[in-house]
């Protein structure tokens, strides 16, 4: 709605209500419309456009009749929408007044004090834009004619005098300045900027270095005892003995490194005989637990899911299942962990485990496999 | 009077009264002292009577006439202790209205009496961890900052950190331990009752225990926001439906705003 051709305000205007259509006085328009009022069919849109000379957009100073009614046709109606809008001014006055107000009324000393505060203030500063809004969607809807209006957009390109005469400044500056003069201050300025430049470049080292081969181990290691987290004692088998007990552990020394613990925290949890299905191969085999990592049906699967690496244990022991919280992978731990349901590709690895001289949990070794969720350098990975 | 010193019913009535002192003298102490420490077969076997008479009337639909289960719908009970029972049937979850995925809180069905008969009868049929003392579950000098350590490692991810529960697969779910007392609550831990595992004494120590269990009992003094709080997380439920009605009411209103009114005077 901005008036874009300079020098045209509304005091150009002639006030001739009706007048709506430009092609009703296209003969006394100049060549190009100021603006389209309503929505013209296609042949005379087509004909303005046609009539548009490209590049003269310098205004003429012409006679144009009046495009908007100057008021509405159902004056009764607009005096009923005057007094509403006017109402709701009014509250939305009278609520602004009560924002200052709850201000100085609702003391700040206490939580419950400044809860009430900000009620207040809120409802009050909230009432007040409302009713703004409202009022003035009244006032636009009922008083202010309802029309769409099309303006011509004018070249961007600066008319042929401006563009001399910029050209015109811009050599005498260059000149003025000595830069071309001179070219010893023109290249150590360069030179100063130069190091600005790369800076940029130099700073995304801080993206690296590689994780190189970090992903692919734990601190666990031959011989590291199991802790029991929280309470930080190593485990006995004899004392984790309940079948369907289930604990978190992690390794001894690495209790409060919990970088470390990020990748290298376990559950152990121990079956009745003749739970789990057995692999007797010494390594994993997708389906099956191997049985040479574990002591005494105690298992041992890394904490870390597979998916995007949450701490999957959310343990049931009436169905063996292994279930990550964040997005429902679960995993079977009587079959290697192997996942039955949910988004992650790839069992829980497990943890191969035996006992000390002294009958403690120990690491037989680190995990054969890579914990957590896949990444790029993993290899194979899903 | 000495002639009525042999009557011929004194001695009857000394045997009588002796009896009688005996009996009620017996009924005091045995109410008195721990059940469990009560040396007195008799009625040891007498509530084990009564509680097998229970236990038929209302568990041996599913559990079977001896406690030993029905595949795929009721666990065998041989073994399980007397903690299992008082957590099942205390916490109303046994008798359970209808086979399911999980067995929600409700009212118990059987009163507390009931409970140590028919616990003294599962006991009766094979051990199993007893319903802790008084004293196993005292609280006093139980640490919750430890407590809260040990809960998180090991129950949070079910329970929730504060204790609200949560969902698990297939419908089943951890329940909420807000109302828990500290009995039920050291019962489940070492009997692992549903899905929940089994934390036995030597892998949570019976202390370890009461510092959980004291944290849990801490947690509900702290100040709660209210509202559905999603584990007091805060009135985040309440505050979404508000957030979400009010788009919806916006929605509307920008659709009064744009919708056609005042009639263009060329239409």
């Amino acid at each position: 709605m901005s008036d874009s051709t300079a020098g045209h305000g509304p005091g150009d205007q002639e006030p001739e209500a009706g007048q709506i259509l430009p092609t009703e006085t296209g003969d006394e328009l100049p060549a190009r419309p100021h603006r389209v009022i309503g929505t013209p069919p296609p042949a005379e849109s087509r004909m303005l456009l046609a009539e548009t000379a490209p590049g003269s957009s310098a205004g003429l100073p012409v006679e144009r009749p009046r495009e908007l009614p100057a008021d509405p046709e159902d004056l009764d109606d607009a005096k009923r929408a005057e007094r509403i809008v006017a109402t709701c001014f009014i509250i939305a006055m009278l609520a602004g007044f009560g924002f200052i107000a709850s201000y100085f009324i609702f003391p700040v000393h206490s939580v419950v004090r400044v809860e009430h505060s900000n009620l207040a203030l809120g409802a009050t500063m909230g009432l007040t834009f409302l009713f703004l809004g409202v009022g003035a969607t009244i006032w636009v809807r009922r008083l202010m004619p309802h029309v769409e209006m099309t303006e011509m957009r004018h070249p961007q390109r600066s008319e042929p005098e401006a563009r001399e005469a910029f050209a015109e400044t811009f050599k005498e500056g260059a000149d003025a300045s000595q830069f071309v003069k001179r070219p010893i201050l023109r290249r150590t300025l360069i030179a100063a900027t130069l190091p600005v430049a790369v800076a940029p470049i130099v700073l995304l080292r801080d993206l690296g270095p590689l994780p190189g081969t970090s992903l692919d181990h734990t601190v666990w290691r031959k011989g590291l005892r199991l802790l029991n987290y929280g309470a930080n004692t190593p485990i006995r088998p004899g004392d984790f003995s309940s079948p369907g007990g289930m604990i978190t552990v992690v390794p001894d020394g690495y209790q409060d490194d919990f970088n470390q613990l990020a990748k290298a925290a376990c559950i152990i949890i121990k079956f009745a005989p003749d739970q789990v299905v057995y692999t007797d191969k010494p390594y994993p085999v997708s389906g099956y637990t191997v049985r040479n990592w574990t002591v005494d049906n105690i298992v041992c699967y890394s904490k870390i899911c597979t998916h995007v690496g949450c701490p999957a244990a959310l343990y049931e022991e009436t169905t063996h299942h292994i279930l990550c919280p964040c997005h429902q992978s679960t995993f079977d731990a009587t079959e290697g962990a192997k996942v039955i349901f949910g988004p992650a590709t790839r069992p829980l690895p497990q943890l191969p485990m035996t006992v000390d001289a002294e009958g403690y949990l120990v690491a037989r070794s680190d995990f054969t496999e890579p914990v957590g969720p896949s990444f790029w350098e993993r290899g194979n990975s899903i | 009077m000495s002639a009525r010193r042999r009557h011929p019913l004194a001695g009857y009535a000394v045997v009588l009264l002796a009896l009688l002192l005996t009996g009620l003298g017996y009924a005091a102490v045995s109410a008195a002292g721990d059940a469990s420490a009560s040396p007195a077969k008799i009625t040891q076997s007498a509530q084990v009577a009564q509680g097998r008479a229970i236990f038929l009337e209302e568990c041996a639909s599913c559990h079977g006439q001896f406690g030993q289960g029905t595949p795929g719908v009721a666990p065998d009970l041989i073994g399980v202790g007397s903690a299992a029972v008082d957590f099942q049937t205390s916490t109303g979850r046994m008798p359970a209205k209808a086979p399911g995925a999980e067995n929600d809180r409700k009212t118990p069905e059987l009163n507390p009496q009931q409970i140590k008969a028919v616990a003294a009868y599962i006991a009766s049929l094979g051990g199993g961890p007893a319903i802790p003392t008084a004293a196993q579950v005292s609280l006093r000098g139980a640490n919750p900052g430890f407590g809260q350590q040990l809960f998180v490692a090991d129950c949070a991810q079910c329970h929730n950190f504060d204790g609200a529960g949560g969902a698990l697969t297939y419908g089943k779910f951890a329940p909420p331990l807000t109302k828990s007392t500290p009995t039920q609550i050291y019962e489940a831990m070492l009997t692992g009752p549903e899905a929940m595992p089994v934390f036995n004494n030597t892998t949570i120590t019976p202390q370890e225990k009461r510092d959980i269990i004291a944290y849990i009992v801490d947690t509900r003094t702290e100040p709660n926001p209210g509202g559905f709080s999603l584990g007091r997380i805060g009135p985040v439920t309440e505050g979404l439906v508000t957030f979400l009605g009010l788009l919806l009411f916006m929605v509307f209103v920008a659709m009064w705003i744009t919708a056609k009114h005042r009639k263009t005077p060329n239409e």
